[in-house]
């Protein structure tokens, strides 16, 4: 069972659910937020490994390429210009599609791999953990996605730490959600985008539900749109300021004893919703 | 003045910040460049002036009725999107390769509509927006092209203000470069001062003028102080602090800047913002 965590607005405590549920369920910790990773701050990891993340880029064979312009025409992603000396490559735009080489009758193309971000995996709290994190100056997080989720074990029990939004970066997680759980806050905004999110849930058929997050006890925006939308409420967490503090320095909220029951009725509606064992 | 608001860490106070800037701004341009999650426009009532489809990315699509099952399109596609001659749309990203090697011609890609792309009339000047169909690719070109938009009706000497996306990747990276100046609003937590040094580090890279906004700072004096610090080192002015205030999510409840509430100590804190920004801006543009 893999489960995602997404929340269509940033900043509603993904991570903060993640972490936590991650200890409570005895889940492994995937970070695919991987241009902000910040789910190893929490759950300072220990034995972690480092492995390069890499995306192929076509290098041209001088003496072979006619300069006919053809791997120009077919690269949907405008990667390549023939400047009718050389062909020159954008590497940022560079899908590794090889579409290029396809096209290339005199056979001129090669592959080489630059590397754009990396791969650390570790263990904390007994589970397995890992994030992808994308090099500061690099455009596609996708690619680290994918590579990070390459690694993800058969039949594990495994949370996945989405990054905000409903684009490529989630869809690229989403791939391998078998169910989700949206962290929204009691804010106009954290309905707005919580919607965007049920949306793309809703599309790929994925069932989910929603945990609220920063409540004041008085989160009927979000109930009254779960309730007409038939979305289950798996709980909420109580806003207070010792928890902004006790999050900004990096601890565990289901280790404060006011915060244990929250989170446990979380990982048990879970556990039930989505028969989690 | 062209001014982008981006946090690396998200729900950070970027919206906030942008809202009660362009309060204070006259006449500013606004840009919703949170493509994925735009919460900007929901302060702004106003009528939609302009409205353009947008196409930023292509679909593999397979005509059945030519399609004989051979897989040399399966074998092709680098992204794992074919099964079975079944393209999966949410993995295909658009490269066409599958087209060119089927025998039967019986791939061609389509245009997506991803997007449309708005100039709203507001009552406070106009806003440069767009709306995403969910999970939809191609956010760096729409921020392009929001930005451009806003460019293109802005009257000389009028600020744009871009409120931008979280993270360090492609709509980011669109929505910083050129621009005049970054406002990084970051709060201090451990997570927002590690997401705020990757922005800051982005800033540096693509040789854009950063400046500095900590909300929240006193949840944290000491992660604070430690932004600072970075700042100083790095010659990125601390353009203001912003305390802990409940007006600020009652603000958002109530679809109000900040600066409706005249007593808040946020307000307060805004106005600062806004003079230090006004000497910033003054300085990247070389006015005295």
């Amino acid at each position: 069972m893999n489960v995602c965590i997404l929340s269509g607005k940033g900043g509603t405590g993904k991570t903060t659910v993640a972490v936590n549920l991650s200890v409570l369920l005895g889940a492994d910790y995937f970070d695919c937020d991987v241009e902000e990773p910040n789910g190893f701050l929490f759950l300072k990891p220990e034995n972690v490994v480092s492995e390069e993340s890499k995306v192929d880029y076509p290098v041209f064979d001088k003496q072979k390429c006619l300069l006919c312009g053809n791997c120009a025409g077919a690269c949907e992603f405008h990667a390549l210009a023939n400047t009718r000396q050389s062909i020159l490559l954008f590497p940022e735009l560079c899908h590794g599609c090889h579409a290029c080489e396809l096209v290339c009758k005199p056979g001129a193309i090669s592959y080489a791999q630059r590397t754009t971000g990396r791969i650390e995996k570790g263990e904390a709290h007994g589970n397995r953990c890992a994030r992808g994190v994308l090099n500061v100056g690099e455009s596609m997080a996708v690619p680290v996605i994918r590579k990070l989720l390459g690694g993800l074990p058969e039949n594990g029990n495994c949370l996945l730490d989405c990054a905000p939004g409903t684009s490529c970066n989630v869809t690229a997680a989403l791939k391998f959600a078998d169910a989700a759980v949206i962290v929204t806050e009691p804010t106009a905004f954290g309905l707005h985008d919580m919607l965007l999110a049920a949306e793309l849930l809703e599309t790929r058929g994925i069932p989910f539900g929603v945990v609220v997050n920063k409540s004041d006890g008085k989160d009927e925006i979000i109930e009254s749109a779960c309730t007409a939308r038939c979305i289950p409420l798996f709980g909420r967490i109580p806003f207070s300021r010792m928890a902004a503090e006790a999050y900004s320095r990096g601890k565990l909220l289901a280790n404060l004893p006011e915060y244990r029951a929250p989170f446990e009725s979380i990982a048990q509606s879970i556990r039930e919703a989505f028969a989690w064992n | 003045m062209e001014l982008t608001i981006i946090s690396g860490k998200g729900g950070t106070g970027k919206t906030t910040v942008a809202v009660a800037l362009s309060d204070l701004i006259q006449n500013a341009v606004k840009a919703d460049c949170d493509v994925d999650a735009p919460n900007l426009y929901l302060y702004y009532k106003g009528e939609d002036v302009e409205r353009e489809p947008f196409s930023a990315s292509k679909q593999a699509v397979v005509d059945e009725t030519l399609c004989v099952d051979c897989g040399a399109c399966e074998s092709v596609c680098r992204f794992g999107a074919i099964a079975g001659h079944k393209i999966d749309p949410f993995a295909c990203e658009g490269c066409g390769a599958c087209a060119l090697v089927c025998p039967q011609c019986a791939i061609t890609l389509d245009d997506q509509n991803d997007a449309q792309i708005v100039l709203t009339q507001t009552q406070k000047g106009m806003l440069s927006r767009a709306e995403m169909a969910v999970g939809s690719e191609g956010s760096g070109k729409l921020v392009t092209l929001l930005r451009k938009n806003a460019r293109r009706v802005r009257k000389a000497e009028e600020w744009i203000v871009a409120d931008g996306s979280p993270g360090v990747g492609c709509p980011v990276i669109a929505s910083i470069t050129g621009a005049d100046l970054v406002l990084i609003v970051t709060e201090p937590t451990l997570s927002g001062l590690e997401d705020f040094k990757r922005v800051a580090e982005l800033c540096g890279h693509f040789n854009v003028q950063a400046a500095v906004c900590v909300n929240k700072f006193d949840i944290n004096p000491e992660i604070t102080e430690t932004i600072q610090t970075y700042c100083a080192e790095r010659g990125i002015p601390v353009a203001g602090k912003i305390p802990f205030d409940e007006a600020v999510p009652r603000s958002i409840n109530e679809l109000k800047p900040i600066t409706a509430y005249k007593n808040s100590a946020a307000h307060e804190a805004v106005l600062e913002l806004w003079g230090r920004l006004q000497e910033i801006a003054r300085t990247v543009t070389g006015d005295t």
